[in-house]
């Protein structure tokens, strides 16, 4: 067998894997044309847009760096580059934990755990505008849920979403209704991790808290790595609720990066300002993503390493 | 031996104690995720006058389920639910067709600067996408597709990132075995995908489907950018307009009905579908 393919390879292995590469091609040819056509081709054309006044009323015309010089100037985007940065360190964190947390409950071997899954996972199968709504109402000063349960134990709740000091407070509330996703992924990793290992610990005395820091986290520490670059570009891009449930209000105090870039574009119809924004945006995810990786030998544990020891 | 005993035998006790609390720990989590579900509907049953009692009634007295259909003439939600539904079955039909097709390449064809192409689609999984927003809409505003259904359907043929690793995490899986015969038989590649991988595929063809409907059926952002015209509007958009009214808060009984409504949908296809959820996200890959 291995004489005759030896004896005809060389002779056929020119046209067919031509042949192959071709059809190859053909296959991948839709992800290609895509690649160029929604990707690489819109992102060129962004930042050469970002260097030129084109809207409404201007044809194209190269400025250099004036938008961006104009960006770095306007408060507004200062301001929506803070609330995105706070909303991204409260809510990424805080949405991690309890994914953890609830994963980690969500892995027991307890009768109808599936009915609890289900539960958890089940608000973000309808994340939307018609949520974001629910969370409007539910925030409502006077008369939403939230203002009464608290009236019930005697406090008075803020006026939530018309108020500078609570509406972003009140959007990472909604965020973490939503962890069921995370949850979901962090609960495939913990059951990854192989039973014997805890029985090993276990059997050499390490107690629950020991086995959890010295083995679950380590073992789901690429999880999390994971979780995490998707939890930052995600919470960077967070759009839809500050759109339907503040509008970018009161006052600006929810104006994400998102927002800012969507009236610069949609109501402004600035297209060479907002092309500028979205390659500002763009760099700090990188630079964010970019650092993740890096700093990811310090803490991220891989199978592999533990096979090479 | 004794003592190894005694130890499981505490330890087995603490186990209890820890699974009871666990229950009550996850019974109170469940009540706080039900609480908005329970107010929005007890809020859609309401008399216009009793949403704003002070303090609140929980529990309708006299639950108003005409609502309902009022909120749903009111909202033409019958003209929104079929565009949705048009574009959604769209979306399906071109991601499903997309990922499969282009994923078989990238699983079992020979090619130089495959895997090149296939790091780089993995990239665009990390791209911002408002950092192509500005050009695309320029682009389809271009080609004069803006206030159709185009710009929302037609990029769902060029292959999702996200959709195309699926399917070839799912392709590698196979036996190669069952392509090779069909090979023998003088079957081309196109064939071989088609009535062998296809068929094979399912399971994992009805997770991308699913997912597909939840993300396009709950899209806000495009529709709301490349549709002008109210009667092409998709069920979010025609939502978040009623937000924005003057009149909301006074018919906050039917907007919640409205809102309830619009989650239907994709609450039928979690409960009938619910294993293909948890199958999508368990096999992204990334233990190993």
């Amino acid at each position: 067998m291995a004489v005759t393919t030896g004896a005809k390879k060389p002779k056929r292995r020119g046209w067919q894997a031509r042949a192959e590469a071709f059809n190859a091609y053909v296959f991948m040819s839709p992800v290609i044309l895509g690649l160029l056509l929604f990707t690489l081709g819109p992102m060129i054309i962004s930042l050469a847009l970002s260097f030129s006044d084109y809207n409404l009323l201007n044809d194209f015309q190269l400025i250099g760096f004036d938008n961006y010089v104009k960006l770095f100037n306007e408060e507004l985007f200062w301001q929506s580059l803070r609330i995105s940065a706070i909303y991204s360190v409260v809510s990424v964190p805080l949405g991690l934990t309890i994914a953890l947390f609830l994963a980690i409950l969500l892995n027991k071997k307890i009768r109808g755990i599936y009915v609890f899954r289900s539960m958890y996972y089940l608000p973000t199968v309808i994340s939307g505008v018609g949520v974001a709504m629910l969370w409007k109402w539910i925030f409502n000063g006077k008369h939403g849920i939230i203002n009464n349960v608290l009236g019930m134990v005697g406090v008075k709740g803020p006026n939530w979403l018309l108020d500078e000091q609570w509406a972003l407070f009140a959007l990472i509330i909604t965020s973490v209704w939503g962890v069921g996703g995370t949850m979901l992924i962090f609960l495939a990793g913990l059951q990854g991790i192989p039973f014997e290992l805890m029985e090993a610990a276990e059997i050499d005395g390490a107690n629950r808290w020991s086995q959890f820091r010295h083995i679950t986290l380590p073992l789901l520490s690429n999880v999390t790595f994971f979780n995490l670059v998707l939890g930052i570009i995600g919470a960077l891009q967070y759009f839809t609720d500050a759109f339907v449930i503040t509008g970018g209000g009161p006052n600006n105090a929810t104006l994400f990066i998102a927002v800012y870039l969507y009236r610069h574009a949609f109501t402004y119809l600035n297209f060479g300002y907002a092309a500028a924004i979205s390659w500002v945006l763009f760099l700090i995810v990188m630079l964010l993503t970019l650092l993740v990786f890096r700093s990811s030998p310090l803490w991220v544990f891989y199978e592999s390493e533990r096979k090479a020891k | 031996m004794q003592s190894i005993l005694r130890t499981l035998r505490t330890r087995s006790g603490q186990q209890r104690i820890i699974d009871i609390a666990s229950v009550i720990v996850l019974t109170v989590g469940a009540v706080i995720i039900l609480i908005p579900f329970f107010w929005m509907i007890s809020t859609a049953l309401k008399q216009n006058g009793d949403v704003f009692l002070v303090p609140p009634q929980w529990i309708p007295t006299n639950p108003k389920w005409e609502n309902f259909s009022i909120a749903f003439a009111q909202l033409k939600l019958d003209v929104y639910a079929f565009n949705t539904f048009f574009i959604v079955t769209t979306v399906m039909a071109g991601t499903l067709l997309s990922a499969s097709f282009a994923a078989y390449g990238f699983a079992r064809l020979q090619a130089p600067g495959r895997d090149t192409i296939f790091m780089l689609l993995l990239a665009t999984l990390m791209l911002p996408g408002a950092v192509t927003l500005v050009p695309t809409y320029l682009m389809f505003n271009t080609v004069g597709w803006i206030n159709t259904y185009l710009p929302l359907t037609i990029p769902a043929f060029f292959g999702s990132a996200y959709f195309v690793f699926l399917m070839r995490q799912f392709y590698i899986t196979i036996p190669r075995e069952l392509e090779e015969s069909a090979m023998i038989d003088g079957a081309s590649v196109y064939r071989i995908w088609w009535s062998i991988m296809l068929p094979l595929s399912g399971p994992v063809l009805a997770t991308i489907a699913v997912f597909t409907f939840v993300g396009t059926y709950n899209d806000f952002f495009n529709p709301l950018i490349y549709l002008s015209d109210e009667s092409k509007r998709t069920i979010a958009v025609a939502l978040s307009y009623l937000s924005g009214s003057p009149r909301s808060v006074a018919k906050m009984n039917l907007l919640m009905a409205a809102v309830t409504l619009s989650i239907i949908p994709p609450i039928l296809l979690f409960i009938g579908a619910q294993r293909y959820f948890v199958r999508g996200i368990v096999t992204t890959g990334i233990k190993g």
